[in-house]
């Protein structure tokens, strides 16, 4: 049985009442800090950082659930947590989020040892704009979830991004804490602790653990799950079917002008520095000339698919499917399908999932003398 | 029309594939001239991004020579090279480079004979299966003969 605590909410207070849990939470010292998705004074949502020393009350502007993800949280998680600050902190996260943090901390890119991390449950995001819109037309965190939860994530003329639609991940796992709101009525969230962590927090605050999470929540995350893993392997074969060679590869990246952007919103691409940005790829004139000489033509910028590929040889394996190349990219290019696709294959090639499990490990990082022998074929 | 002729770019390891081929040299073991050797201290160094270029750039096939596990003269970057190699595979599978395209192989530093049946086969192999997608050279001069 799960331990969790409900917290009832009246209509339009859900925030109120989260904002008045982790209050407590930092009152009582269960935490020193916290990382949320809060109302930004002007205008959208962004992840911020309140400290037990700056102006709690800050945390009043928290909306977790707000349906946008401006950049994925993985990557702030390990901006704060990769030198440690050795302070307690509590991060919201949504799955995508946290399963690339799992492949960041295997990568030693981030370290959890101070965090407290919780989930919550998603439905889905809207793009960055969008989501702006979505403020303007006073619509708020709960009217998404009411409408979500019922399949009706459109509005206007605007919907949930295409790599939400085919996330089979709404309720996230290896957290401490989990906030689940899907069908768990109208004026009801459940905090739920899935490890000792979790329990020591939620003591700490002086908060029992008399609930559980209502059977019909599970069942709705269930159903949820199998309708997106549907609406995935279509995706994934119609795209396989659409792209299969290099000429549509080519096609689909007619648009691209080699900005990287995707790499930088990427929060598996790990390297510190990209190969693409160092001397490697900064060539001579003659260089140029040389290649125009032997290939006829050589479009400019140069190395584009190179580009991908290779960023694909790097990411798949850790990609996460969150979307946030397709949402950076500033000419249009759906990004998500091109890597999404490859990384279930590169994945499944080694039993792998990202960020399934922290003692997962990844794929090129270890070895065996008698594996893999169908790649030589060879038997001594 | 001409012949098909594919272009193989062949990543030997130093220590044992490239002997082998220095051996398959002095044994006067003839081998088809289509590959083209590149030098590599071990099969483990070879970056997926070599390969990717070396597609990319119009080769019809690509062979990844290491020393064979347990005798690698870096432990176990023969190992790294397995698991990399199947990786890269199914990235390009997908954009319709055929895996019998792209082979990795233990040839040790005393199988000459091993080399040349190897680059044989693969360019027997290649023969039959055709120009890569990518290389346009091929393309170009397909239209040219018809």
């Amino acid at each position: 049985m799960s331990k969790s605590i409900k917290l009832s909410f009246k209509k339009g207070e859900l925030n109120k009442e989260l904002a008045d849990f982790f209050k407590k939470m930092i009152e009582k010292n269960a935490i020193d800090a916290l990382l949320a998705p809060m109302t930004q004074p002007n205008k959208g949502v962004m992840q911020t950082l309140v400290t037990k020393n700056s102006n709690i009350k800050a945390i009043d502007s928290i909306d977790p659930f707000a349906p946008v993800v401006p950049v994925n949280g993985a990557k702030i998680a390990s901006s704060i947590t990769a030198k440690p600050s050795n302070r307690k902190v509590a991060m919201i996260l949504r799955s995508c989020e946290i399963r690339a943090l799992v492949e960041l901390v295997k990568l030693k890119q981030a370290n959890l040892d101070d965090v407290l991390l919780i989930g919550i449950d998603c439905i889905g995001r809207y793009e960055n704009l969008d989501f702006l819109k979505f403020q303007e037309q006073g619509e708020t965190s709960e009217s998404f979830i009411e409408k979500g939860v019922a399949g009706n994530t459109q509005n206007n003329d605007y919907d949930i991004s295409k790599a939400c639609k085919i996330c089979e991940f709404p309720r996230p796992d290896n957290v401490d804490l989990r906030l689940c709101i899907i069908d768990t009525g109208s004026d009801a969230l459940y905090i739920e602790s899935l490890s000792l962590k979790g329990d020591k927090a939620l003591e700490k605050a002086g908060i029992d653990l008399n609930d559980s999470v209502p059977a019909s929540s599970s069942n709705t995350v269930k159903k949820l799950i199998k309708e997106r893993i549907n609406a995935r392997d279509k995706a994934f074969e119609e795209y396989r079917e659409s792209s299969n060679s290099f000429d549509d590869l080519e096609k689909r990246f007619a648009a691209c002008i080699n900005c990287y952007n995707c790499r930088v919103a990427c929060p598996v691409c790990y390297c510190k520095e990209c190969v693409f940005v160092t001397d490697t790829f900064r060539h001579n004139g003659d260089q140029y000339m040389a290649w125009a000489d032997s290939f006829g033509t050589l479009k400019m910028p140069a190395d584009t698919t190179f580009y991908h590929l290779t960023r694909m040889s790097h990411m798949s394996l850790f990609c996460v499917g969150c979307g946030q190349c397709t949402s950076a990219c500033p000419n249009d290019i759906d990004l998500m399908p091109v890597f999404r696709t490859v990384a279930n294959k590169t994945q499944d090639r080694f039993d792998y999932q990202a960020g399934r499990a922290f003692d997962e490990a990844q794929p090129l990082t270890i070895f065996d003398h008698d594996e893999f022998v169908e790649v030589t074929g060879q038997v001594k | 029309m001409s012949e098909f002729e594919p272009k193989i770019v062949g990543f030997f390891c130093n220590w044992c594939t490239f002997t082998a081929a220095d051996l398959a040299g002095t044994s006067r073991l003839s081998y088809p001239p289509n590959i083209k050797i590149i030098r590599v201290m071990c099969s483990g160094m070879v970056d997926p991004k070599y390969v990717i270029k070396a597609f990319l750039n119009g080769v019809d096939g690509v062979l990844i020579g290491g020393c064979w596990p347990g005798d690698c003269h870096y432990i176990n970057g023969n190992l790294k090279a397995r698991r990399r190699v199947a990786m890269l595979t199914e990235i390009l599978k997908q954009y319709g480079i055929d895996e019998r395209r792209f082979w990795l192989r233990w040839i040790a530093a005393s199988e000459g004979n091993m080399l040349q049946e190897v680059v044989n086969e693969m360019t027997d192999k290649l023969i039959k299966l055709g120009p890569s997608p990518l290389n346009k050279s091929h393309k170009a001069d397909l239209v040219l003969d018809s």
